[in-house]
């Protein structure tokens, strides 16, 4: 017999069917295709604001603007405060925003081992937690958010939803099956593996700065 | 990984008087505690939802192949290669297999607490294959040629000093002083590893049957990497790491980044579903899991089977008053803490790990931060009696336990004995009132402190001598 029969066979007999299992009961089929909701923390918090001060605890910044077209030139304003080169790479659907307007020079394309500045839109937010949720796919590179220094992410304010339930949730009724990856990304990278002392920029992005977007 | 768990006593003795590990723990010590305590305070139902995790957990063991059947064909239908492994052996041989019919010189890694049980790195090396650990302390442990001392934070016993000589000899740079800076050199030397690498490791915090998906959860963004940079990935873990939905994640996620360092979520938390899609600028061209189950299945049909509901969160440890004084490496093998008494000795077998289920107080700590609930004491005493039925105790032990069990069942013999001995101890400690040394297996006692003396009579004298003057 396979390892796999093997090891089924072990936990069916472990689980002695008809003993174990029937007594905590519970249908898988249904269990997996309906997947019930667990008990939920308060959630009566205003979702914005909420994030917002999440992000901010998470050590992300923040800015808002009224609409995508002054994505550039909040780019750049964040960028020249902080001594930040002003080339950076974005995902195609940034491709038609007028970037060289506000002194950026823009590239559609994937990031590579030296780019500093990552652009990304994301796919929700979640407020809970003041986290971005990014589905890989042709059109989001995933190494955007990952190998600059900088990510640069805009989030459209009506796409903030409240828990990790609801981003499920919008996924599964607009997108069907999963991507090959969904990052849920909060903050700069960190650690504290040496005397517990928090350092930003283990690996991946030093900064993260979150431009909510109204329409 | 090699067990040593045998030596606890010797080894705990040592670490005890070991000025610097004690100066890393005492620094450590309160980190996790203080800001897990903090955070939970975030969840007005924390404990609702404690117990629903631990019913889900529940849940699932008990329809393990069930949900493992349903995980495995959601994840053969988005492409993802699975692997089964019955040995420590059989998961290593895999992953070299799989290294080497894709041309794989060189390997990144991202903590697996698994590797370390099999000993992943040693026998991949051993087959000229070069293994990059990326977790900050994981790199830190593996420079050192050490192994790691804590689930989530496993170069905790050493201190900012030790790091700095180390990375100075083995980076062959200036010494740097500063925790940032060193971070920020490790940064610098790992990253062109990350982008030459031919297959990533990555373990995997929970399956989802769901969806077939594989999840990690980081802070530090190399687990993301390595799911996404190198053109094979390979993920390693267990059966027990298998939860249903996507629903039931969330519901853990309230509670594993919160219980584990204090957050009230990690930074990156990836999950995976297959290799790269069509059109995709990044992701493996190939995905591989490898389930592995090794004690697993024996725990599952064993008395001790709560303790499979684990999502190692490291709380247990954490909060371990034992853990706090000795550190991660006493306890000889992957796991230490609570959970580590409990899994070393149900994993590798009771005679091996003799001392583990003793190594605690019992005072329960562990019980009431558990986030899925396990009764750790109620295990670890269990353990102990398997130890006595397995007739495992030292001698002393056991002729103590009979000679008590003999006197407590003879009420008017045990009235006698303990009066003669209430006495002759408040003649041995004379006018200091302190025993300073004793015989036999109570000298392990006074060698570190002195045993105050009876006041020469019992509690049963005092308490049939209060109930006369009350009557009166
Ligand atoms: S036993 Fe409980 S507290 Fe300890 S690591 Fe596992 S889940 Fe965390």
């Amino acid at each position: 017999m396979s390892a796999r029969e093997n090891i089924l066979s072990r936990i069916r007999s472990a689980n002695k069917v008809g003993e174990i299992r029937d007594a905590i009961g519970g249908a898988v089929e249904d269990r997996l295709t309906t997947h019930p909701a667990s008990p939920l923390p308060d959630l009566t918090w205003n979702d914005t604001e909420r994030f917002k001060q999440r992000c901010e605890d998470a050590a992300s910044t923040l800015d808002e603007i009224s609409q995508m077209d002054d994505v550039p030139e909040a780019v750049s304003r964040y960028l020249t405060e902080n001594n930040l080169p002003t080339s950076l790479v974005c995902w195609p659907e940034f491709k038609k925003l007028l970037w060289s307007k506000s002194n950026v020079e823009a590239e559609i394309r994937s990031a590579l081992g030296d780019d500093k500045v990552g652009v990304t839109g994301s796919y929700c937010a979640v407020a809970e937690t003041g986290t971005l949720v990014l589905l890989s796919g042709q059109e989001h590179h995933a190494t955007t958010s990952l190998l600059p220094e900088t990510h640069i992410a805009v989030v459209r304010r009506n796409r903030i939803v409240k828990t990790m339930e609801e981003a499920w949730q919008l996924i599964r009724s607009e997108v069907g099956s999963l991507p090959r990856q969904v990052a849920f990304i909060s903050g700069p990278s960190r650690t504290a593996d040496i005397e517990m002392t928090l350092v930003y920029g283990a690996h991946g992005p030093f900064r993260v700065h979150v431009i909510i977007v109204d329409s | 990984m090699e067990i040593t768990s045998q030596d606890f006593k010797a080894v705990s003795g040592a670490k005890l008087k070991d000025e610097k590990l004690q100066k890393a723990l005492f620094q450590a010590k309160d980190g996790f505690v203080v800001s897990r305590a903090k955070v939970i305070k975030d969840l007005d139902n924390f404990e609702t939802i404690r117990q629903a995790a631990s019913d889900v957990r529940d849940h699932c063991l008990a329809h393990l192949d069930e949900y493992l059947e349903a995980w495995e064909s959601q994840a053969k239908a988005s492409g993802t290669v699975v692997h089964w492994a019955e040995s420590y052996e059989e998961l290593n041989a895999l992953v070299v297999k799989i290294a080497q019919d894709n041309q794989v010189k060189k390997i990144i890694k991202s903590k697996s607490m698994v590797g370390e049980e099999t000993g992943l790195n040693k026998y991949v090396e051993g087959h000229g294959i070069e293994v990059k650990e990326t977790d900050l302390g994981e790199y830190i442990i593996q420079q050192a040629g050490e192994y790691p001392s804590h689930i989530i934070a496993p170069a905790t016993h050493k201190s900012k000093e030790d790091v700095s000589d180390l990375f100075a000899e083995k980076h062959q740079r200036p010494r740097l002083e500063d925790a940032e800076k060193l971070t920020h050199e490790a940064r610098e030397i790992l990253r062109p590893h990350f982008l030459d690498a031919d297959m990533g490791i990555t373990g995997a915090n929970f399956m989802i049957a769901e969806t077939g998906s594989t999840v990690i959860v980081t802070n530090e963004g190399n687990g993301r990497m390595t799911t996404t940079m190198p053109r094979v990935h390979v993920a390693i873990s267990s059966i027990e790491k298998c939860i249903p939905t996507l629903d039931d994640f969330a519901l853990m996620m309230r509670l594993l980044p919160r219980s584990a360092t204090g957050q009230v979520i990690s930074n990156y938390v990836s999950m995976t579903t297959g290799p790269k899609r069509e059109g995709d600028h990044d992701g493996p061209e190939e995905f591989h899991v490898i389930i592995l189950d090794v004690g697993r299945t024996r725990v599952l049909g064993s008395e001790l089977r709560d303790a499979l509901r684990c999502i190692r969160c490291g709380a247990c440890m954490n909060h371990c008053p034992v853990y706090q004084n000795v550190g991660g490496h006493a306890y000889g093998w992957v796991y230490p803490g609570p959970i580590g008494s409990v899994l070393t000795p149900a994993y590798n077998g009771i005679e091996n790990a003799i001392d583990l289920p003793n190594a605690a107080t019992l005072c329960n700590q562990c019980g009431v931060v558990c986030p899925v609930k396990i009764p750790l004491p109620d295990l670890m005493r269990k353990l102990r009696e398997k130890q006595y039925e397995k007739d495992l105790k030292s001698k002393t032990e056991k002729w103590s336990i009979k000679l008590w069990a003999y006197l407590a069942v003879r009420p008017k013999l045990y009235s006698i004995v303990t009066r003669v001995m209430a006495r002759a101890g408040k003649m041995l400690g004379g006018s200091s009132g302190q025993i300073k040394t004793m015989i036999f297996a109570a000298q392990e006692w006074t060698k570190h402190r002195d045993l105050p003396t009876p006041r020469g009579r019992t509690f049963r004298d005092i308490y049939v001598n209060n109930k006369k003057v009350n009557k009166r």
